[in-house]
């Protein structure tokens, strides 16, 4: 190497190699760009992570205690937790009945899909007790919360057997939050962890320690 | 270098000329920037597009001086705005119609360019640019539509936001990142006011700048779709069909801008909710979180798209390919240099075979677009031969294969297409 050779003998002054060491510029170009590449990549964590739900909103996430002895056989109560509206669907003992007579035109009827319930709700009605389902009304499919159509009939066809509407883009569910075939909603609407303190009275948010 | 030849200026514009390129920046784009001169109203829209712009963000910064970005009380602020604040229902009503009139001019200036083939090359990347600033432009749609916190304000940015959680895998972590709590929020709410005033409209003047400066390059597109470029005066270099930005085209863009700003005007004053298409009535009401709105549905130069992502059926469980469809059919506009191969640029010269599948996709868009505004069973359901679908939804369907087919069979058609031979020189 003629440039080094220069160096050793006159190693003070600074002259300008002969040839350029083009092997060693592109390291030394490559491990510049490199460690400028980490340097943003970590900058970047607190203004990414700056972005996700805070410690407030993690907080106030909390389960709800909800009082149910004043929704009517027959009717829907809606409570709030995380904000999102979660119905407490009181069925008549006719209504719970329906649910085993239409199986066939429900996408999950069995309740497959275990991320949409706890264990404990994998059963026909998808509930603790037979007549009252506790589920997040938010639709599946994007977010909307359906309308409780829960009479049989009515502006919704004569094959109507009560359920829930969504007036976003038209999902149809059953009076246990399953899909109707057909739907834009791929899935069954998600029953949230909940359990009786009391008779009446419903904590959501949390299972209880052994399932019911 | 033009500016070379002249006597250099006296004066302050001489002594600017020696610190700045002032004199030369005006010769350059405006005085010695030679556009075709066979214009047509067509080549409004693009400065039509520019005046817009400029009022959103004059009417803008108003808005901010009143707004506040909190779940508590932006309602309230907007009310406010509308009732107590000297001016601020005209300076609320200027924003809200500039939004719709900005889609209006885009939308036809965008069109524009696909009669005369103003994408193909050498003007590509100036389409790029363009279709980014019309993602930019729906972006600054989205985000600023939150701010009035209604009903329809809470529930579209759900809806939206939604669609990323349906991407697999990665989708419910990043519209819990993008709304930064378990559902759209105060939060919420304060980012996307982030977003609208300062993130997206920066962006958008870069975009708008590189746009400029790649049409400057390259220089205008005709209705004939033919580069003047190629025939220039021996002696001068100035091209044949060429005439100065400035004053010919200053002054019509003129004449536009009056046409323009007399309709603008009209509507704010005499139907700034343009029958709910501007402004729409649920979002005279505050959000409620456990509660949609019995009918929802995005303001009108969303709702293609919109049409479309209700259009595609789930599959394999999953709402992800109407999602995919939605912005595909957005994002697809950008292919348009590479898929038309027709030999001639502007529709004048195209055959019959073009012209039909332009007019089916004019259609569509339409169709789609009246659909994406009305609920899916507003055309009732046929009859159990049809597994009793709604009449709309299979409508819909239709016509999102028509949209795709424009695009996609566009090599094919284009290519087969029998085109007129194209005139040496414009025509007026």
């Amino acid at each position: 190497m003629s440039d080094t050779k220069i160096n050793k003998n006159n190693a003070l002054s600074f002259s300008t190699p002969s040839v350029v060491d083009q092997e060693k510029r592109n390291f030394l170009v490559t491990a510049t760009a490199c460690t400028g590449t980490i340097g943003v990549a970590v900058a970047a964590i607190p203004f990414v992570g700056s972005m996700l739900p805070s410690e407030r909103a993690k907080a106030a996430g909390a389960p709800v205690e909800v009082d149910i002895s004043k929704v009517q056989s027959g009717t829907i109560f809606t409570a709030e937790w995380r904000g999102k509206p979660v119905w407490i669907i009181h069925r008549t003992d006719e209504q719970t009945a329906e649910l085993a007579k239409h199986n066939n035109q429900l996408s999950d009827p069995m309740c497959e899909v275990t991320s949409q319930q706890p264990t404990y709700c994998k059963n026909s009605h998808r509930s603790i007790k037979e007549n009252i389902s506790v589920v997040v009304g938010i639709c599946t499919h994007l977010g909307c919360s359906p309308t409780p159509k829960m009479q049989a009939g009515g502006d919704m066809g004569d094959n109507w057997t009560g359920g829930f509407f969504c007036p976003c883009h038209g999902s149809k569910f059953d009076l246990a939050g399953r899909v109707f075939k057909g739907s834009p909603a791929p899935i069954n609407l998600v029953v949230p962890p909940h359990q009786y303190l009391t008779e009446t009275t419903i904590l959501i948010g949390v299972d209880a320690k052994a399932e019911v | 270098m033009a500016d070379n030849k002249v006597q250099p200026s006296k004066g302050l514009m001489g002594w600017i000329d020696a610190r700045f390129p002032l004199t030369s920046n005006i010769k350059n784009h405006l005085t010695e920037y030679y556009a075709p001169k066979n214009f047509n109203f067509w080549y409004f829209f693009g400065s039509l597009a520019m005046l817009v712009l400029v009022l959103q963000i004059v009417t803008g910064i108003f808005l901010t001086m009143h707004y506040k970005p909190d779940a508590e009380q932006a309602f309230a602020s907007v009310e406010y705005i509308m009732r107590d604040v000297f001016g601020g229902n005209i300076i609320r009503y200027m924003h809200s119609t500039g939004a719709s009139m900005f889609f209006i001019v885009v939308y036809l200036h965008m069109f524009r360019s696909v009669i005369y083939g103003s994408y193909r090359s050498p003007r590509e990347l100036k389409w790029l640019f363009g279709v980014a600033i019309f993602l930019c432009l729906m972006g600054e749609a989205f985000f600023g539509y939150l701010l009035p916190w209604g009903q329809m304000s809470y529930w579209g940015a759900q809806v939206i936001v939604n669609l990323f959680s349906t991407i697999p895998f990665i989708g419910p972590d990043l519209s819990e990142w993008l709304r930064g709590d378990y559902l759209v929020s105060d939060a919420t709410l304060n980012r996307f006011f982030a977003f609208h005033v300062i993130a997206l409209p920066l962006v958008l003047l870069g975009l708008v700048a590189a746009h400029l400066i790649a049409l400057h390059e390259v220089g205008s597109n005709n209705p004939d779709g033919i580069e003047i470029k190629e025939k220039k005066d021996k002696q001068t270099g100035i091209p044949l069909d060429g005439i100065p930005f400035h004053p010919y085209y200053t002054v019509k863009d003129l004449v536009a801008v009056v046409v323009f700003l007399i309709v603008f005007v009209a509507i704010i004053c005499f139907a700034p909710e343009m029958g709910g298409y501007f402004l729409e009535a649920n979002n005279f009401i505050p959000a409620d979180s456990l509660k949609t709105p019995s009918h929802i549905a995005p303001v009108w130069y969303f709702t293609p798209y919109y049409s479309i992502l209700r259009a595609v059926p789930p599959i394999m469980n999953s709402q992800f390919p109407g999602v995919a469809a939605m912005g595909l059919s957005v994002i697809v506009f950008a292919l348009l240099p590479w898929l038309d191969k027709s030999p001639v640029k502007s529709i004048r010269y195209r055959g019959k075979l073009y012209k039909r599948w332009l007019t089916a996709f004019v259609v569509s868009f339409l169709v789609l677009g009246y659909l994406g505004t009305v609920p899916s069973n507003v055309w009732g359901q046929f009859g159990t031969w049809m597994g009793g679908a709604d009449r709309a939804t299979v409508v819909a369907r239709i016509f999102t294969v028509i949209y795709f087919a424009f695009f996609i069979l566009m090599p094919w058609y284009t290519a087969k297409d029998k085109t007129l031979p194209v005139p040496e020189r414009v025509t007026c």
